[in-house]
This record gives structure tokens, sequence and C-alpha cells, in this order.
């Protein structure tokens, strides 16, 4: 159950700052956009399954297109020939939107050192939560989720105008 | 069963195509025959078609890059009679300034994929192929990363310290 | 216009591009399960063409395998088809085993069989769920789910991990099965038949299943084999290979099973056939596992030094036990140069490890003839003239993993 926020309240009536009300509602319901490539889609579909259900986090409609989805969990390796696809993904998400790299592979290349793999994501988009694993047990995928969630309550309503989100927008050379 | 024995093959196989037929094998009990690059489709067919050989299974298709004694490039066809159960490995090598190879998609349809791959990877291009580009690198990659000259990690990495790795 | 052999298609000349739609089933899409493209040339509803692309998640394997030590290679072979990592497991031990000559006892062998049909299952209950949720029964898949979950617990007791278990050496286990896990075991014989019983009843005579999949990427048995088909797919089309019977290896000669086989070679028969698989795997594992309960306890390894790491308590007390186990990780040991192909049953098909030697600590090429990559290119074939919904179903009942597919 969820803790209400600081507020003011009184017979039929609650007071709090707007921001903490979206901030509830936006992390209660983060709809997920299951980028899966490789065996940490697995570990997702076990997560998503009954014995770790990540329904109870709101998180149950996963939504495969961009435009209807909050987050974007990129599960497995990502090759040279994937990252544009990624990229454009990424790009036709609307904002508010959150990045988890769930797996070795999607945070920093994993064992994969060669030619064709590329070095995490975060060369070409920029990321929110690492979750480090080979692939990472249901409950880790599900403590990502809760990392962002904690992200979601906090975030400012202004974060994505301000000049330091369009800075680190610029430095991956999204417009 | 049982007539099809290995030294039955490498009979047929040498009466038939003579000094084209190199060295003879059989490593791990698996019939292992050299050839020359000319005699590719001849040979497949004649394997798939006469009655009493009957290999009409491509199991696999591969390349080999040797560079001791010399540089050269290889082919490696597993093939397979289902009904006799007996498999066949056919080995094909030519210098690596001269790779060309007749294609054997019009004999099997399984290998135009496994042809496409072994391109990509070592650059041996097969004549006759319907389409022959790369399948699994991306497009512009530029060289042919299987090749023993090349290394495994991105030759355009700039972030890696080579003093942590013990380089 | 071109088709995917290159050729103009005969049928299709009286067409031009103007009248046919290009919708790319692109590498993100629910429908793919794994990145692999499509491009599919369409007249209204019907596919008049397709053709895919792989390569999405190339991670040359080929490569890093010849700088990796042979025991390293287990991991890798892990990520290749990662719904059914203990069988790829076994293929590569059984490859080095035979390249270097190796016997093993035969309760190993059973402990083997055993870890390996466990897969089987767990594969191809993926691939019936997932077909399911194609044609929208997510129900299935649930309850199904919790059917792996209980196969991966039986894992994790063996070896420690769930998905990429990295499971046994070369030469046997790395520990024997203990009371835990035999008695998981013992548990999930009792439990999925009634699982599967329930999955049989809501699919396999269910009207609308059956309408959506019998007809569905059909393929006769000549085109089949001329593909280069192996695994479910094949037996689906009328072939009855199947490599554990052709060419029995860990024993399976030992066991008694039927090997399924369909007769039109659609989506409904691979279906059904993998399901009888799935009733044949639990039968072989209670017969593995009433085999193994007969043979002492204790025997989960072969004695071979020179490549199966010993213990670590002798590693720290005795001084033979610490050259082997130097020698073993410096790569100092002696491996037979040579060329080996091994063949093994995998969820797909033939899983074909192709191993040359030079007698160094890596192997100079391996090579691995994955099926799904040869069998992917007869979709083209299959899917001409039906419509795109039955494209969908057809990809799915393929069992199409992308990490086996690009290698």
């Amino acid at each position: 159950m969820e803790d209400k926020p600081e507020g003011f309240e009184g017979p039929g009536f609650f007071a709090t700052s707007l921001d903490k009300v979206v901030g509830l509602a936006r992390k209660n319901s983060l709809w997920p956009l299951p980028f899966a490539t490789s065996c940490c889609g697995i570990e997702f579909m076990a997560t998503m399954a009954s014995t770790y259900d990540i329904a109870r986090f709101g998180a149950e409609r996963p939504s495969f297109s961009p435009r209807q989805a909050d987050v974007l969990m990129v599960m497995g390796t990502i090759a040279k020939k994937m990252g544009p696809v990624l990229r454009q993904v990424y790009e036709q998400m609307a904002e508010p939107k959150w990045v988890i790299a769930v797996g070795a592979c999607a945070s920093s290349g994993g064992i994969f050192d060669t030619y064709s793999v590329l070095q995490g994501i975060d060369r070409i988009i920029p990321v929110d939560v690492y979750v480090p694993g080979c692939p990472p047990r249901p409950e880790q995928i599900l403590q990502g989720i809760m990392r962002v969630q904690d992200l979601a309550a906090t975030e400012s309503l202004r974060r994505r105008e301000s000049p330091e989100y369009k800075a680190l927008l610029a430095k991956y050379e999204i417009q | 069963m049982g007539a099809l024995t290995h030294s039955f093959i490498t009979e047929k196989l040498q009466a038939k195509f003579g000094d084209k037929i190199g060295l003879v094998e059989e490593p791990y009990n698996l019939l292992t025959i050299t050839f020359d690059r000319s005699i590719l489709l001849d040979l497949l067919n004649y394997l798939y078609k006469e009655d009493d050989l009957g290999f009409t299974f491509l199991t696999d298709l591969t390349g080999v890059h040797f560079t001791s004694p010399e540089d050269i490039l290889g082919v490696v066809y597993h093939l397979h009679n289902l009904p006799e159960n007996v498999r066949l490995r056919l080995k094909t090598f030519f210098p690596k300034e001269d790779p060309y190879i007749d294609s054997a998609t019009s004999v099997f349809m399984s290998a135009n994929w496994m042809e496409r791959e072994t391109y990509d990877f070592y650059g041996i291009l097969f004549k006759g192929h319907p389409n022959l580009k790369r399948i699994l690198n991306v497009d512009d990659l530029g060289y042919f990363p299987l090749r023993k000259e090349y290394a495994l990690e991105d030759p355009t990495r700039q972030d890696k310290d080579d003093s942590y790795f013990g380089r | 216009m071109i088709t995917t052999s290159g050729q103009p298609h005969k049928d299709l000349e009286h067409l031009d591009n103007d009248h046919l739609t290009t919708l790319n089933l692109g590498p993100t899409h629910p429908a793919t399960h794994g990145v692999f493209q499509n491009i599919l040339k369409m007249d209204g509803e019907r596919i008049v063409d397709a053709e895919p692309t792989v390569g999405y998640i190339h991670r040359a394997f080929e490569k890093i395998a010849e700088r990796r030590a042979y025991y390293q290679i287990t991991t890798l072979t892990d990520r290749m088809n990662y719904c059914s990592a203990p069988i790829n497991n076994m293929g590569w031990h059984m490859t080095v085993e035979k390249l270097a000559g190796i016997e093993l006892p035969k309760r190993v062998e059973y402990m083997r069989i055993v870890v390996m049909e466990l897969s089987r299952i767990a594969d191809h209950l993926i691939c019936n769920s997932i077909l399911g949720v194609d044609t929208g029964a997510f129900t299935g898949f649930l309850y199904i789910m919790q059917s792996r979950e209980q196969i991966y617990e039986i894992f994790e007791e063996i070896c420690g991990a769930r998905l990429t278990t990295n499971m046994g050496r070369i030469g046997g286990f790395e520990r024997d099965f203990n009371d835990i896990a035999i008695r998981k075991i013992d548990a999930f014989l009792e439990d999925y038949p009634k699982v599967l019983q329930e999955f049989e009843n809501l699919f396999n005579r269910n009207r609308i299943f059956m309408d959506r999949c019998i007809g569905a990427g059909a393929i006769s048995a000549e085109r089949a084999l001329n593909y280069g088909f192996t695994g479910p797919n094949l037996r689906a089309a009328g072939v009855d290979y199947d490599v554990r019977v052709t060419q029995p290896y860990s024993s399976y000669q030992d066991f008694d099973f039927i090997v399924p086989v369909g007769i039109n070679g659609d989506t409904y028969d691979r279906f059904m056939v993998r399901n009888v698989e799935m009733w044949q795997s639990l039968s072989i594992i209670k017969q593995a596992m009433d085999k193994i309960k007969k043979l002492p306890r204790g025997v989960f390894h072969a004695e071979v030094p020179e490549f199966y790491l010993p213990p670590k308590e002798d590693v720290y007390s005795q001084m033979e036990a610490l050259i082997w186990h130097f020698k073993i990780v410096m790569g100092e040991t002696e491996i037979p140069k040579g060329e080996v192909y091994h063949s093994i049953e995998g969820a797909n098909g033939e899983l074909g490890f192709y191993l040359i030697s030079d007698g160094g600590r890596t192997p100079y090429r391996l090579h691995f003839r994955r099926p799904c990559f040869i069998y992917y290119q007869a979709f083209p074939e299959m899917v001409k003239g039906q419509l795109i919904s039955d494209a969908v179903v057809t990809m799915s009942s393929l069992n199409l993993i992308a990490g086996e597919m690009d290698a």
C-alpha cells in the first residue's frame, strides 16, 4: 500500500502539491516497452509471469508501441546493427520517459568484447538505471523498476524542459 | 544397410573423378575427402543423384582459414545420407588471393545462407549465388572478420586502457 | 520484381511494385520473438513475397571461441539457444570428449540425459505457450511458466544458475545431484503431467486455435529436407530424423521412447509434435531417474585429470592436484590435434559442433551448426500466398531463437 504524501487534510479534502500527486500517479503505472533481444528477455518473461509478478507495480501492460510507453527496458545484447533501431525507438517515445539497461550486455557490452557488439547502450541513448547480472534474477529486475519508480515519484514536473536535460540530450545528439 | 562403406564411397569417387580427389582420411570415423574446387558441382550432383550413394542432405557448410604453411582459405561441406545413416565431409582449399568457388545452391537450397555467412566471415566468393551479400555483420563493415589477421575486439575503440588488461 | 532467390517470380511478373505495399515486420515487434526482420510485400492482406534479414544480435561467437580455452567456451554455448542452455553445454562437452577420447561412466551419462530432457521440456514449453499468446490466449503462458520456474529451481540446485547455466564440465558434472535436487525432480515428474494435460485441454481441440493454425505455413517433406530442416519442424513434415536415434550419444540407446511425426508440416503439426515430445521427455526422465537411483552415488565425473579440475581441498594440500590445476588453467595439458564434428538433438534440431584443434589452449576453428539459422531461409516459401496473421503464427511455431540464429 502507498503512503499518503505530505499535505493538509480536512473533512472531504486533501491538499498537497501537484508534483507529489503526479509523481504518485506516474510511478504506479509505468508502462514498459520490453526491448528484449536475448537471454535477459527470457528473464523478463519470467518476471511478467505469475511468480515474480510485474503487474503489482502497475507495469502489466507491456506496450510495444513507443508512443504509449513510459519505460524503455533494454534487455539483452545490442549489436551495432541494432543500434540505429534502438535509437529510433527511443526518439519515438514521448516524454517523460525513462530507460533501464537490464543485464551486463546492455550496460557495458557484457562478455562480448567484439567488433560487432555495442559496448553499452549508454553510448547512444541516456540511461537512468543499470541492472547488472547475466542474466539478472527477476528480483533484480524488479529492483530496477523500483528505482525508476523512485525517480518518477521525485522528479520535478519541469525537468524535461530544463537546460540540464536539454544538454544531456544534446550530448547524445538527440533532438 | 551396410553396403555404403567408406571404401565403397572412396572407390566410386576416385573412379569417377580421378586425380581431382586428393587426401582421403577418417578422423573419428567420419570419411573426409579433400578435393579440387573445379569439380564441386559435379561432385555434389554425383553424390546426390547416384542411387547407391544418395547424399541428399547438406548438414553444414563453412569456411576455414589456414595461415601456415601457406595462406589458404577452405570450404568444408558435411553431407548426410539419411536412409543409410552415413556422413561424409568434403574439404577444398584455395589460395586467399583467388577465393572463387562455385555455389552449391543449385543442388541444396540450405546452402544459400550458409554461403552468405561464409562470404561474410572469410570473403570467399561463390559463383552463381543468387544474392551474395553480408548476412550477419553490418553491410559496410569493410573487412572479413574471421580471417586470422584480424583481432577480436573493435579496432576503432578509443576508451579501452591497455594497461588494465595486461597488454 | 525480385524475390529472395534473386530471380523475378514468374507468377507475379504482371504485378508491379505500385500495387503492392511493403510492410516491415521489423526487428522490434511483438510478433518476432527475438530480433530478426522481415520485409513483406503484400497485396492487401496476402503476402506476395518476404525477405528476411538477420544479424541484429550477431555477437561473433565463432571468433570469440578462437580466443577462449575449452572450458571457457561452455559459457558461450549457454547464450546460443538460451531457452534450453544445458543442451548446448552438454553438446559442447561431448564434442571435446569425442576429440580427446574420454569415456564417461553410465551414471554421468544418465544425469546428462535428465538435464537435457528437462531443458527440452523447458524450450518446447516456451515455444508452445508463446504460440498460444500469439493467437490471443495469454492464460496458457501464465499457467505453464510456473512449470518453467520449477525447472529453474532444479537447475539452480544442480549448477547454481537459472537460465545461462554453464552446467557440467568436460568429463562430467561439477557436483553430484544432491537430495534436494532429486526431490525436486521427482516433484516435477508428479506435477508436470497435470499441467501439461490442462494445457492440452485448452489448446488441442480448441476451435479457434485449430482454425488459426491448421494450414498455416505448411511445407512438404522434400522441400524441408532440401532446406536443411531438422528437429521438430522436420518431424512435423513427416520425416522421422532424430539424432538421438540415428547416432545415439550419451547412452540414449538404453532408453525407450517414440519419435512423433506429423503429416502436413503446418503450424498445428509442429505444435502437436512438440507436445508429444514433452510427454516423451517426461518418460525418458522417469526412466533415467530410476536408473540413476540404482547406481552407486558419488560417481559424477570421469577420471580425466587433464580436463577435470581437481577438488579445491586437494589443490591446497596435494602436489599433483596443484600441478594438474595449474596445467589445466594455463592450457598446458595434452589436447589432441584433429577435427571432429559432433551433433546432438537440440530443442530446435540438429545442433552441430565442428571443431578443429591444433593442440593449443584454444580451438583453431569452432563452427556451430545452428538449426534456426538454416531453416529460417525457408520462411518466405512457407508464407507465400498466406495472410499476415498466418505469417505471425508460422514464425512463432518455428521456434526461432535470435541468439542461436546469429551466434
